[in-house]
């Protein structure tokens, strides 16, 4: 155990470092941000000062030397826009984006998990049916029409709910949070929704194939033959046996929702990391932008980290240990 | 004869499918006195699973029971509903299966898949469920059975889980157990334990067993009295002795010599000749005819069950009364 500890800790820094050099070079192809940040009348003597104070008159390999060794003290450079440091910028939108993305795959799990159990155990009644007919829209209707359309009917036809903004935030450790107050969790119901909707469809589906596959099995049949409560042989037996890949698929989802929050956050105007990243991209904000992909490299190896920490809460025949 | 455990009269069990009506069973009837075992002999799609699966009441849809009764203790199971049918699974009634390394649950441990089994028909504390759980598999012959509770499946070896199986069936010691081919998937060594310890438990305990199996040989050293299936029929049942020793039905007799044995060592071996009939629209008459030597116009009928010999059944126009084997 320690010892995969520790390997998946050496691949995971390997991962980073490599992520680092890609972003650096990728970041530095899209454009030169002093066209951007440096208004049109400039002269030639205050253009070279600006480009000498944001470091970009060094050869590349320079700068990106001077951005590692920064960033193995924790300094991701200083946003070009705003002359704060990256971190704190993306420091400051990151609760909001988490809560929204956690919430979401709450939703989807909540939601999808019994809707998947129903249309797995009752394939060919009606209810059944209809779940998974509407699956595929979850799947297929693109996020940003069916925000609208959410924000059409719930706040604008029907009033019941706010369209736009966090809403009030309560401190929990230092950190604002909107799901610590009732008119905060109003402003979070929309944007989550319409972020776990995607994930609601995928969830539900995993589910019942899980169940179409798993109740065939000897398993459940000798379940049933020991005299066991038909519930009890869903919801532990089966169940248990379904979550792997649910598991799994719901790990790579949180960071998938929290990296790519960026449309629903723009339709309810939420200000969270994924607004941050699109604005900096616009104005080709470097060091925002690597912070960003930076802490997003960071997130998706911890979960998978979880996720694989997990597994072996969830089946038993996954021992975390490296074959010698 | 002491009383009869179980006493099933005229089942039939139909698979309603898209394809048209699969008659796995059709019209058997056969008993299980107290404390004997009972051999349910015929090849693979011959309907033995099915009648097995048809007694505690898990006939898998489209499967249906359509006719009818199934005895147990002077109750018909066909008659009672789901809720009261759970009560006698696992409890009255327990069930072996034929693939150990199926049948636990991969997730869940020992402790957990029996324990749930005790409480699910009697009301004790978990600790002496626990206790009972743990009784069950020193009584299979499951060493160190306190750390073995605490295991999973996977931990053990495929002998190891059918006696896992077994002690599970054995909980709330049954009256009647099914077992479907429960050591067709062992090696011949465990096998042989198995076998020993079954009629054992069943000898002490007074359980009624039914021994499904295509293995004659387990039957001849296991069971009491043999039910011959064929196409979802009984074709031919008795007491073991007689029917090994002077089978009737030409597919009994068939079964019997395709048995390699060492004294006909060097020839070739026996088989019958043909496939087993496909069971989707199975016509009228003997579905063994067209693999029969002996049949001629009049197995276009069915054979009705004829009792040739006190305590023997036999469906057959043209039964084989002389010993030739």
């Amino acid at each position: 155990m320690t010892t995969w500890m520790l390997r998946r800790l050496i691949q995971a820094a390997f991962v980073m470092l490599v992520m680092t050099v890609i972003v650096f070079i990728g970041v530095n192809v899209i454009g030169d941000p002093v066209e951007i940040l440096i208004s049109p009348e400039a002269d030639q003597a205050e253009r070279a000062r600006a480009v000498a104070a944001l470091g970009l008159d060094k050869p590349l390999w320079e700068q990106y030397w001077r951005f590692l060794s920064g960033a193995l003290q924790g300094d991701l450079g200083r946003s070009f826009v705003f002359n704060e440091p990256a971190l704190k910028l993306i420091a400051q939108r990151m609760p909001a984006t988490l809560e929204l993305a956690i919430t979401a795959v709450l939703l989807s799990v909540i939601i999808g998990i019994p809707l998947g159990l129903y249309a797995g155990l009752k394939p060919n009644s009606i209810g059944g049916r209809i779940i998974m007919g509407g699956s595929i829209l979850g799947f297929s209707l693109p996020t940003f029409w069916v925000g609208l359309m959410l924000i059409m009917v719930f706040a604008v036809q029907l009033g019941w709910l706010p369209s736009t903004g966090r809403g009030p935030t309560r401190e929990l450790f230092g950190v604002h949070w909107s799901f610590l107050t009732w008119d905060g969790l109003r402003h979070m119901a929309l944007p989550a929704l319409n972020l776990a909707l995607g994930n609601i469809a995928l969830v539900l589906r995993l589910t019942r194939a899980g169940v179409r596959e798993n109740l065939p099995m000897d398993y459940v049949k000798f379940a049933r033959a020991k005299g066991i409560s038909p519930n009890r042989v869903v919801f532990v037996h089966v169940l248990k046996n379904i979550l792997i890949p649910i598991v799994t698929v719901v790990g790579l989802e949180i960071g998938g929702l929290i990296a790519f929050a960026v449309v629903t956050e723009s339709v309810f105007a939420w200000p969270g990391m994924g607004k941050l990243i699109i604005d900096s991209i616009n104005v080709l904000d470097r060091p925002v932008i690597v912070a960003y992909l930076m802490m997003i490299v960071l997130l998706f190896v911890v979960i998978n980290l979880i996720v694989d920490l997990l597994y072996t809460v969830l089946d038993p025949r996954v021992r975390l240990e490296t074959k010698e | 004869m002491s009383e009869l455990t179980l006493d099933v009269q005229g089942l039939s069990t139909h698979f309603l499918t898209r394809g048209g009506v699969v008659k796995a069973v059709e019209d058997i009837s056969f008993s299980v006195p107290r404390g004997r075992v009972l051999g349910l002999v015929g090849e693979s799609g011959s309907g033995k699973s099915v009648t097995g699966f048809s007694v505690i009441g898990l006939v898998d849809p489209p499967g249906q029971i359509v006719r009818g009764k199934i005895l147990f203790q002077g109750r018909d199971l066909t008659k009672l509903d789901e809720r009261e049918l759970r009560d006698l699974r696992g409890n009255r009634i327990a069930m072996i299966f034929q693939d150990p390394m199926m049948t636990l649950n991969p997730v869940l441990r020992i402790d957990t898949q029996m324990i749930e089994t005790v409480l699910a028909h009697e009301k004790v504390p978990r600790e002496a469920a626990r206790q009972r759980a743990r009784d069950a598999l020193g009584m299979v012959g499951i060493p160190s059975p306190d750390e073995r509770l605490v295991s999973y499946p996977h931990q053990f070896s495929g002998g190891m889980r059918q006696r896992v199986a077994i002690a599970i069936a054995l909980l709330h010691r049954p009256d009647l157990i099914i077992a479907d081919e429960p050591t067709t998937a062992l090696d011949v060594t465990i096998q042989a334990q198995i076998l020993a310890e079954v009629q054992k438990l069943a000898r002490e305990v007074g359980t009624a067993l039914i021994w499904i199996t295509h293995d004659l040989s387990v039957i001849a050293g296991l069971a009491d009295d043999i039910a011959v299936m064929y196409a979802g029929r009984i074709v031919e049942s008795g007491s073991v002795s007689e029917v090994l020793d002077r089978p009737m039905h030409p597919y009994t007799h068939g079964l019997i010599g395709s048995v390699p044995s060492r004294n006909a060592r060097g020839t070739r071996l026996r088989q019958i000749p043909g496939m087993t009939p496909s069971m989707l629209n199975l016509g009228p008459g003997c579905a063994f005819r067209a693999r029969c030597a002996r049949a001629d116009a009049a197995c276009a009928a069915d054979p009705q069950q004829s009792t040739p010999v006190a305590g023997r059944t036999l469906r057959c126009f043209h039964p084989q009364l002389e010993v030739t084997a």
